[in-house]
């Protein structure tokens, strides 16, 4: 059958290497609107696994724009509008919510995904679309620098820190305040944030004479750990560094509480969820740290301010997922004003310039890789309370 | 014979058509970008239930591990591409034969097993592709493959999927392919006639498998990303839906399924909340009304066409 | 690591996948019902155990009532939803293909998991301490009052369910309708009666592992039932499908693989073993641990 066949197969790859050619060189240009709303998309994890931080974010953005129309809007009265694309906390989603956003949905620039798996996912489609992203808190370097060329991403931004000096903040904090010589690392292996924050970690503790006795990882939807922190209790750490998310890292502390694993654990940013002490309970968590952006319990003007504007719209406390989206947004509506337009790639421009921009988690310069440079807070958790514990400046 | 061969000849200056038009819509920009990932998300589906069928409805074993294979030939045709920078062609033909050559080692022990205890059989081995690829740090582990280029177009997705129906087609029309349904009918009695059904099972297998990496390359090569979370058993559900719901064992009926299934899906986009929903229960209305697939296994084919157009009446074969 | 705190470790581990393998066993049990009369996989049944999870949390936090009642409520609002499923979905397709009640089964799963999602929200809830987890400390091996709850109910459950379908009247005729459905027809049993019963039963004890999870976990989302379903049916099939001690068996002999796969090797190559387990066990004896091979007749 196959001989019998093979004169059509040349005919049809013929077909379509002519065809193929024809294709060669097309593609039209588009003038950005001068009048009428302007978009800014949001892609977000709306669903899935991260849904309390797509939701804390979207709220923080749809805040951060309320505000800006209430003042009048932007470039000469224009209203803006926040379009929310739903990357249900998956990665290979979060590349089809921002094709959606840039070609369908036509937005000027757009609120990145909360994980760096996601934004990274969604990077290839705002580079080749011209529109810059701006994650509120995706902290793995290789969101801003692609690892292969080394190169920065020229339209994806951050309006955070980065893992390397959260990891080393968390790894001084144990060796100088917990007095940790050995540390075990329990990581969310389905995501690069608390894998690069594992690294960093491990890098910061080694260098201050601490051991890494054990490094063990799990993956996001599990619900059973007690085999493995049996296993980790039996190589009697210190301390735990659990780089990961609230909902597994939740379910860890308690587990680990119940196998009698009474050391310090320590997280990060991934941490801050109401939802945390309610799922591994208030006494589970005692005696556990993370490094964050803010604290709401900041004496500062614009934390208070943002505090109760946030508090009359939604009736709960932001977290920092809401305000770093709400900055991230802000950053976006300053990068249009003093473009004075819509181009997306003026845009991007003006973004690539931020410099001392007010936030409300602190002052924000974007640094040469598009990443923002600013202090960090360590957080302790006192009877199912976020108490704040230090500030720490890079 | 000779009838069949013109026929193939006309199918194939339709499916030129066809293109052309696509093609030119697309150029024109009146296709957007949503519906052409739509329409490549088309293709790839109609090899992956294509490939199936050629499993579950002509040789009648019952595999639901197909989106391992999907993975296998994705993550190869990637690691090809990315990391030694192979030409996309070499590419499509790696990742098909590496999801063969594994299909091959799976098939031969497991296709031992028959109806349901091959299904979950078939189902973790699917599963044990899936976790070993999230175990290699090589290829991205749990949190996927970045940064793999858009090699794949409407072009290449289109000519492939033509490409793998004809030959899936002829293959069934062969001696081999009316061995894999003897199979299907009575695998005693296929014996009995002398007829190596362990051979045909795993051709088949092996076959569908190849296809199955085809598909993957292409998936991975469009999606700029090959992520584990994309190739669970939920993906080898949908791809068995689509053969199910257009009729087991019917080739236009696996393309109908692939096609239908595909659109309700991207036409739900906007409702994310109802999209599964909307489509479970038209899933459950169309099983409760067509249990035997929408085409049964029938095909439909331009005899029949012309017929219902007042033509020729002769059927063929 | 030495010899006695090796021998520590594995001893926890065994604890540890006892109580993991008796929640597999307490799905796999009506996995296996199910399957022993109408030889249909019904993918459908780990959303049953979610449904139930969410019927004990709304009986717990909105109306209030304690413990066992909300898991009497759980069971009986499955055991309503399983005869429902089966009355709408499956009986229809009672002669149809077997792949067409399997695709059916696959769009309920879908739609009670995306139903249930607009109802509850995606967000995972977290289920109130309906009673304080006391740890018991045997020499450094720790025990969790609810481990011991879990598997007390899953051999409690399961004795019943043994004594149900080999001593009651409904049970034989559920042992008849699994042996030949014509027969039994002609017998005069009402086959589709006997199937309800076996969906109330089946479902029923589905929910009770969804609340006793829903307690043990402390947390419940509406997509709680995909993996659990998966493993359950993995433990039916292992210990050999259709017979009750066989899920038993099944479902703690595979949280005890997966548990020791975590322990002293990796986990993330739990859910690989536990898989790779079923296939070896499925090439050697093919009807399972506990099953009869029975040879096919020309």
């Amino acid at each position: 059958m196959f001989k019998a066949n093979a004169k059509k197969w040349f005919s049809i790859i013929c077909a379509g290497t002519l065809m193929a050619g024809l294709l060669a060189g097309c593609g039209g240009e588009k003038k950005p609107a001068t009048s009428g709303t302007i978009k800014i998309g949001a892609n977000l994890e709306m669903t899935g696994g991260n849904a309390t931080f797509g939701k804390s974010a979207s709220n923080g953005a749809k805040l951060a724009l309320k505000e800006v129309n209430e003042k009048g809007g932007v470039l000469g009265g224009r209203k803006l509008e926040l379009v929310v694309a739903d990357n249900k906390s998956e990665a290979a989603e979060a590349a089809n919510a921002m094709q959606k956003l840039a070609t369908q949905d036509k937005v000027v620039a757009a609120i990145a995904p909360i994980a760096s798996s996601s934004v990274m996912a969604g990077a290839a489609v705002n580079q080749s679309a011209k529109i810059l992203a701006i994650s509120p808190t995706a902290s793995n370097p290789a969101v801003t620098v692609d690892p292969a060329t080394n190169k920065v991403r020229d339209f994806l931004f951050r309006a955070t820190f980065i893992d390397p000096f959260q990891g080393s903040v968390m790894a001084s904090f144990a060796t100088a305040d917990l007095k940790a010589k050995t540390a075990a690392i329990y990581v969310d292996n389905s995501s690069d944030y608390a894998k690069g924050l594992a690294k960093f970690f491990r890098a910061g503790f080694e260098k201050q004479g601490g051991k890494i006795v054990i490094e063990e990882a799990y993956l996001q939807k599990d619900t059973d750990f007690k085999a493995t922190l049996t296993k980790m209790k039996a190589s009697n750490p210190d301390v735990i560094f659990v780089p990961g998310y609230y909902q597994e890292v939740g379910m860890i502390v308690k587990q680990a509480r119940e196998l009698g694993l009474t050391v310090p654990i320590l997280g990060a940013d991934g941490w801050d969820s109401a939802k945390l002490p309610e799922i591994a309970g208030a006494s589970a968590l005692n005696n556990t740290y993370f490094s964050n952006h803010y604290s709401p319990d900041d004496n500062s003007p614009a934390v208070k301010k943002f505090v109760e504007a946030y508090k009359k719209e939604y009736n709960e406390m932001p977290d920092a997922f809401a305000a770093l989206s709400y900055d991230a947004t802000m950053m976006i509506v300053n990068a249009i004003t003093k473009a004075n337009s819509t181009d997306t790639v003026k845009i991007k421009d003006e973004m690539a310039k931020t410099k001392d921009f007010p936030g409300v988690s602190g002052s924000i310069t974007l640094n040469e890789t598009h990443d923002a440079v600013k202090s960090a807070v360590i957080i302790e958790m006192k009877d199912g309370k976020q108490v704040f514990n230090k500030k720490v400046n890079p | 014979m000779q009838a069949l061969r013109k026929q193939d000849l006309l199918l194939l200056g339709l499916a030129v058509v066809f293109y052309a038009i696509v093609q030119g819509l697309l150029m024109a920009d009146i296709i957007g970008p949503f519906w052409e990932l739509n329409i490549v998300l088309v293709g790839i589906n109609i090899i992956l239930a294509a490939s199936l069928n050629l499993i579950n409805g002509f040789t009648g074993q019952f595999s639901i591990g197909h989106a391992g294979f999907m993975a296998v030939g994705a993550y190869v045709g990637a690691v090809m591409t990315v990391k030694f920078s192979l030409p996309f062609i070499v590419a499509l033909a790696g990742g098909a034969v590496a999801a063969g050559i594994l299909g091959f080692l799976i098939g031969l022990p497991t296709l031992r097993l028959s109806g349901d205890y091959l299904a979950i059989a078939t189902l973790g081995l699917g599963e044990i592709i899936r976790i070993t690829i999230l175990n290699i740090p090589y290829v991205g582990g749990a949190s996927g493959f970045m940064g793999i280029p858009r090699l794949a177009d409407f072009t290449w997705v289109f000519f492939l999927t033509i490409f793998t129906l004809f030959f899936i087609k002829n293959l069934i029309r062969s001696s081999h392919g009316r061995a894999c349904i003897s199979i299907r009918e009575n695998e005693i009695a296929a014996e009995t006639m002398g007829i190596d059904t362990t051979r045909y099972k795993v051709l088949a297998f092996t076959i569908g498998a190849s296809f199955a990496g085809l598909a993957g390359t292409l998936f991975s090569h469009y999606f700029y990303i090959a992520h584990p979370a994309s190739f669970t058993f939920m993906r080898s559900f949908d791809i068995l839906t689509m053969v199910v719901l257009g009729g087991l064992g019917s080739m236009t009926g696996a393309v109908t399924g692939a096609v239908l299934l595909t659109f309700i899906s991207a036409a739900l986009a906007s409702y994310p909340e109802w999209r599964m929903v909307i489509y479970s229960i038209s899933l459950i209305i169309l099983m409760l009304y067509r249990p035997q697939g929408l085409l049964g296994d029938k095909e439909i084919s331009l005899s029949i066409i012309k017929r219902l157009t007042g033509g020729d009446s002769r059927a063929e074969n | 690591m030495d010899a006695s705190s090796f021998l520590h470790q594995l001893v926890q581990q065994l604890i540890n996948g006892i109580s993991l393998g008796s929640i597999y066993a307490l799905v796999a049990l009506g996995y296996t019902m199910v399957y022993g009369i109408i030889k249909l996989i019904n993918f459908a049944h780990g959303d049953i155990y979610m449904l139930g999870a969410y019927a004990g949390f709304f009986a717990t936090t909105i109306l209030k009532l304690s413990f066992l009642p909300a898991l009497v409520f759980a069971m009986v609002v499955a055991a309503v939803a399983g005869i429902i499923i089966e009355r709408l979905a499956y009986r229809p397709l009672r002669n149809a293909p077997r792949i067409a009640v399997l695709i059916t089964a696959i769009g309920v799963s879908l739609l009670l998991e995306y139903g249930m999602m607009l109802f509850v929200t995606p967000q995972p809830r977290t289920f109130p301490a309906v009673f304080s987890a006391t740890v018991y400390n045997f020499g450094g091996l720790i025990v969790n009052s609810q481990q011991v709850l879990i598997l007390v109910t899953a051999v409690f459950l399961m004795v019943t369910l043994t004594y149900i379908v080999q001593k009651t009247m409904v049970g034989k005729a559920m042992r008849a309708v699994s042996y030949d459905m014509d027969a039994a027809r002609l017998m005069g049993i009402d086959v589709d009666k006997v199937i309800s019963y076996t969906f109330a039963l089946g479902s029923a004890l589905a929910a009770a592992a969804g609340v006793l999870v829903g307690v043990y976990y402390n947390s419940i989302d509406p997509l709680m039932g995909i993996m659990p379903g998966l493993k359950a049916f993995v433990a039916a099939v292992l210990g050999g499908i259709g017979i009750l001690p066989g899920a038993m068996l099944g479902g703690v002999l595979l949280g005890v693989v997966e548990a020791m796969v975590s322990g002293f090797f990796s986990s993330t190559f739990r859910d690989a073993a536990a898989f790779a387990i079923l296939i070896i066990i499925l090439l050697f004896r093919p009807s399972g641990l506990l099953g009869k091979n029975i040879r096919e007749k020309v």
